[in-house]
């Protein structure tokens, strides 16, 4: 394994100390529990939106916490959901007496660790559940389709509400329509390795790629060949939109996502290779992202998310926003 | 009855320390099972668990058996963190809940204990038998335990029936489907490999049953 670290046990302290230090006109990082805030307090009467997870998605939530998205977040160990009393610690930090919105995504551990907070709090709170990724097949007999990168999406959306007034309902009813809006799917070319682990989470070949593959290494659909970019592309987009199934005309967020360890520039080749498909559907991307923004540490990788848009959705997705990894109209 | 003897909190310090010699010493083997059909972090997680609650033993010698469980279900919590933090933490928090017992625990009771604990932590996890996870274990050794008490049968020989329950609940995840957990994303996938954290809790389990059965 080669990383910058100096011992696994302080990996995250350092890291968190690090990005708090550089975002501090943004953040606040509190620790024992580890928790990042805005660093202005959040106004009086205002819904506020704690969201956490496994670390290892940076900038995922952390570089979310900001103006116009989160007002804190809870960041658990490498690839392991964060403890209730972080959330509580955040909810008695930030609280501002108009219920609180936890964004979760759909993980066993972070659902039950964000349950046991909301079951500890005293005010009022909702959850909004992620649970995009369409490689996984959604039943009732299983956990369920993972959350992944339209996390991203849905904290921008529900932010900007929270930020304008928005009621705790409004907010829970408005995050789980931009989930029910996306879909994702995700390819690895390479594994990546948990620092306390030592060793890659899992073993691709060399000209090998993972197909479906979720945030956090497992696997997804299949293992096969690397094909051309425009095949990869095609075969995503495809199961998003025969899940989503947008019609004619429809407008929608494209979002290319890098899974931390492939450059900007095969990002952005996705992206004109998604455009052209989209294109010959008569599917508009009518607002765009790329970049990495849900990323599963040095994984070679990317995914692809679509949300349907409305006059909604896009009006809160233009807003103001500044945070550590995104900033824009301010 | 089983036995009279009585359970203090030197009790739970000692079986963590001999749990976590015998997790120590099974880690590549759970690892390995995590890396199968997880994502790996597993032993360390439960090793980081342990770790905690050893270190714990200079405050909760001190207290009583419902605070100290109390401590312990925090520690854990927090410590942990994932799904096992939350699953054991409920665990321990709910036995801290049963009624009475700062007056005293015998191993009837603290069968009673575990019973109730594992009915909260199947509630909280919302699995049951056959969906390889650890209550493929902990179900089946709650309902031995629970009919040993009933029974009233010899406490060596309960804990004897119990390491074969615990063994035989942690084999049968290997043939299962997963539909609960990270392992469930697997599908098909995730037949053929023993689930690890049926494994740790059947080796903490067997810990627990050995040293009862060599006091």
């Amino acid at each position: 394994m080669k990383k910058f670290l100096n011992s696994t046990d302080d990996f995250l302290k350092e890291s968190l100390q690090g990005f708090g230090a550089a975002h501090k006109d943004i953040i606040s990082c509190h620790y024992n529990p580890n928790i990042i805030t805005r660093s202005k307090a959040t106004k009086k009467g205002k819904v506020v939106i704690i969201s956490g997870g496994g670390s290892g998605h940076e900038p995922m939530h952390g570089g979310f916490v900001g103006y116009g998205m989160l007002d804190a977040a809870c960041p658990g160990f490498v690839f392991s959901s964060p403890s209730p009393d972080q959330m509580i610690a955040a909810s008695e930090k930030v609280e501002g007496g108009a219920g609180i919105l936890f964004i979760v995504k759909n993980y066993s551990g972070d659902i039950m660790n964000f349950q046991m907070a909301s079951e500890m709090i005293t005010g009022a709170s909702e959850t909004v559940l992620i649970n995009d990724d369409v490689a996984v097949e959604d039943s009732s007999y299983t956990t369920g389709r993972r959350g992944v990168a339209a996390t991203v999406i849905v904290e921008k959306i529900v932010g900007s509400l929270a930020e304008t007034g928005g009621s705790l309902k409004e907010c829970k009813i408005l995050g789980d329509k931009v989930n029910r809006n996306s879909g994702s799917m995700g390819v690895a070319f390479s594994s990546c390795t948990v620092p306390a682990a030592g060793k890659p989470t899992f073993k691709l070949g060399s000209d090998e790629m993972e197909f479906g593959v979720g945030i956090h290494g497992e696997p997804g659909r299949r293992r096969d060949k690397v094909q051309p970019a425009q095949e990869i592309t095609n075969e995503l987009l495809g199961a998003i939109i025969e899940d989503l199934k947008p019609e004619d005309n429809d407008e929608i967020l494209l979002f290319v996502n890098g899974m931390g360890g492939t450059p900007l520039a095969e990002l952005y080749l996705l992206y004109d290779n998604a455009k052209k498909t989209l294109d010959n559907k008569n599917i508009k991307i009518a607002r765009s992202l790329v970049g990495n923004y849900c990323t599963s540490l040095e994984m070679q990788g990317a995914s692809l998310t679509i949300t349907k848009l409305d006059q909604e959705l896009k009006k809160h997705w233009d807003s103001p926003v500044h945070t550590a990894a995104m900033r824009w109209g301010l | 009855m089983i036995t009279e003897s009585l359970l203090g909190t030197d009790f739970l310090i000692k079986n963590a320390k001999e749990i976590q010699v015998v997790i120590d010493n099974n880690a590549p083997e759970i690892e390995k099972l995590d890396q199968e059909i997880g994502d790996g972090d597993h032993i360390f997680n439960i090793q980081r668990g342990i770790k905690l609650v050893i270190e714990l033993e200079p405050i909760i010698k001190h207290l009583s058996m419902s605070k100290a469980l109390n401590q312990i279900a925090m520690k854990i919590l927090s410590g942990i963190g994932g799904s096992s933090g939350a699953l054991f933490g409920t665990l321990f928090m709910t036995m801290a809940k049963v009624s009475n017992i700062d007056d005293g625990i015998d191993y009837k009771k603290a069968i009673n204990m575990f019973v109730d604990g594992v009915e909260a932590v199947k509630q909280r996890g919302k699995a049951d038998v056959g969906e390889k996870t650890m209550m493929d274990v902990l179900i089946p050794v709650a309902n031995c335990l629970k009919e040993g008490v009933e029974k009233d049968i010899d406490l060596k020989d309960l804990m004897r029936k119990t390491i074969e329950t615990a063994e035989k609940g942690m084999l049968s995840t290997k043939n299962l489907l997963a539909t609960k957990g990270r392992a469930s994303f697997l599908g098909e996938r995730s037949k053929g490999h023993i689930d690890p954290g049926a494994r740790s809790s059947q080796l903490m389990i067997k810990t627990v049953c050995m040293s009862i059965l060599n006091t």
